[in-house]
């Protein structure tokens, strides 16, 4: 019975959450064009954005594209299909690799910021603070962010992708002595519009569940410092779950196209 | 007594009528009245936690009444829309408990935020510069413009604070708990600039505090939030003397 009840509990905690979330999403959308817009802030968002998770982006994209070639390459050689591995690894790191792991590294480091940064200034009272002078906090904090994130992202899944690619040719060219040319050659010929257009849309929802989630957590902690811990904390986690349901909903819906 | 008949001839910049606010079961505000004359210092004390910041965030639309009305400067705040709540808002400065200073700008930028959707009340002759060094001089605090938050104490950051509630020029500053977290120097400090400014801009002042020494010094007239309600009302002398067991525990030491 109480198994029962804390279900239930957890259930209908979940679903008021959600409810509060997508009138949070419907709000976004309702202000997102109207004036006043605050551009320079935006630009501001897109710079810290965009400029601290590169290091972070160009890393994993690194890593990445190195440790798929060096697991992949025993498997082809033994079927002899080693001339496969830059349509292989180019294909999966466009359509699949890129997009997820740089949204799941962004969760990280742009998601838990957005949430920790906007529950401290609701917890100091500088959301209040903002209001009062006549500011719209949503429009300044909460819109800029969403936005902010929602545009750079693709940038850095495109970044991520070409350094992950640069990557797995190293260890080509180390291992199979393939020139630069010829490995990039075979991935862009392996490449269609298909699997980019889609990679590329999905990024931008990827970018746009970060800025929202992380904003709604910040915006609506709970009053103290646990309360931004758990806001910085929450922020990543439904993110991250987030992001796997989008991308499977994404992969779901390219299907469809593929098939017609 | 003559001084307080004399503040009540004054003009009306602020009234609430039977203001009621609750959280669930939680009854902070029962039907709670208060003046404010043009001039004058009003301090309301009370308890933590009986609903002084509740009273002082619904007067400036932070949060919703239940219901009551709220008259400030003569337009009920609870019947005007976002727009014209905001330029009211020009009008009534708020100096935060914890002062809310922004912390990713530094003080300059902290004290021209709130010009950037106020110009029209300069009637667009504005020299952001000038106001922000005006502001700054008024608490003493030119050298620390080009300072991050994080680089002030807690009496520095109270004094930037009251200069970014200074810079648009207000007819009504609300003090949410000036004093609080603060040394008691540090605290004598801050109630000087406050009666300074008092007497430079001719400004009403609201001042929320649970400090008897804050209430001694600068009231005017003092009300006694007790149980949500304007429990008591007067001069600190008058209420100081008071025999109810209520009102004395205010004053206990």
């Amino acid at each position: 019975m109480l198994g029962f009840n804390t279900i239930n509990t957890q259930l209908r905690s979940f679903f008021i959450e959600f409810g509060e979330l997508s009138f949070f999403t419907f709000k976004f959308f309702k202000v997102v064009f109207k004036r006043p817009f605050e551009l320079k802030e935006l630009m501001r968002q897109c710079y810290n954005m965009g400029n601290r998770s590169l290091l972070l982006v160009v890393i994993t994209g690194f890593i990445i594209g190195l440790v798929l070639t060096l697991q992949t390459r025993p498997t082809l050689m033994e079927f002899g299909a080693v001339s496969w591995m830059p349509s292989m690894v180019g294909i999966s790191i466009v359509r699949e690799i890129g997009p997820i792991i740089t949204a799941l590294v962004c969760a990280g480091r742009i998601g838990s910021g957005i949430g920790a940064e906007l529950g401290s200034m609701r917890v100091t009272e500088q959301i209040d603070a903002m209001e009062v002078s006549g500011t719209n906090p949503f429009k300044f904090l909460v819109v800029t962010r969403v936005l902010a994130v929602t545009l750079m992202l693709p940038l850095l899944v495109i970044v991520g992708d070409a350094v992950a690619l640069y990557g797995s040719f190293l260890v080509e060219n180390v291992k199979g002595n393939v020139s630069f040319m010829l490995y990039f050659n075979q991935v862009f010929d392996s490449l269609e519009f298909g699997d980019i257009l889609p990679a590329t849309i999905k990024s931008f929802f990827f970018g746009l569940a970060i800025g929202i989630v992380g904003c709604f957590k910040g915006y609506y902690c709970e009053k103290g410092t646990a309360g931004v811990g758990k806001a910085a904390n929450s922020a990543v986690v439904f993110t991250s779950l987030l992001l796997f349901v989008i991308d499977f909903i994404a992969v779901f819906v390219t299907d469809i196209f593929y098939d017609l | 007594m003559n001084s307080q008949r004399d503040i009540s001839k004054r003009e009306i910049v602020l009234q609430i009528k039977n203001l009621n606010k609750s959280f669930g079961d939680n009854h902070v505000l029962n039907g709670f009245n208060m003046t404010l004359y043009q001039g004058e210092n009003l301090v309301i004390m009370g308890k933590s936690g009986s609903g002084k910041s509740v009273m002082i965030k619904c007067l400036v639309g932070l949060m919703e009444a239940d219901s009551g009305s709220i008259s400030v400067m003569h337009n009920d705040i609870t019947k005007l829309n976002q727009e014209a709540l905001d330029i009211l808002r020009a009008d009534i400065g708020f100096l935060f408990q914890g002062s809310a200073l922004y912390d990713s700008m530094t003080v300059r930028e902290n004290l021209e935020f709130p010009l950037r959707r106020h110009t029209k009340k300069f009637k667009g002759q504005i020299d952001t510069e000038e106001l922000v060094i005006e502001a700054l001089s008024n608490v003493g605090l030119e050298s620390a413009i080009d300072l991050m938050p994080s680089e002030l104490s807690g009496g520095m950051k109270r004094r930037v604070a009251l200069a970014r509630t200074l810079i648009l020029k207000p007819k009504i500053i609300l003090y949410d708990e000036p004093t609080s977290g603060l040394d008691p120097i540090t605290s004598k400090e801050i109630i000087i600039l406050m009666q300074d400014i008092q007497k430079k801009y001719n400004t009403s002042s609201l001042i929320i505090t649970h400090d008897v020494d804050c209430a001694r010094v600068i009231s005017d007239r003092m009300i006694l939030l007790i149980n949500g309600t304007d429990y008591a009302e007067g001069t600190y002398n008058e209420l100081s003397l008071s025999e109810d067991s209520k009102i004395k525990a205010f004053f206990k030491h």
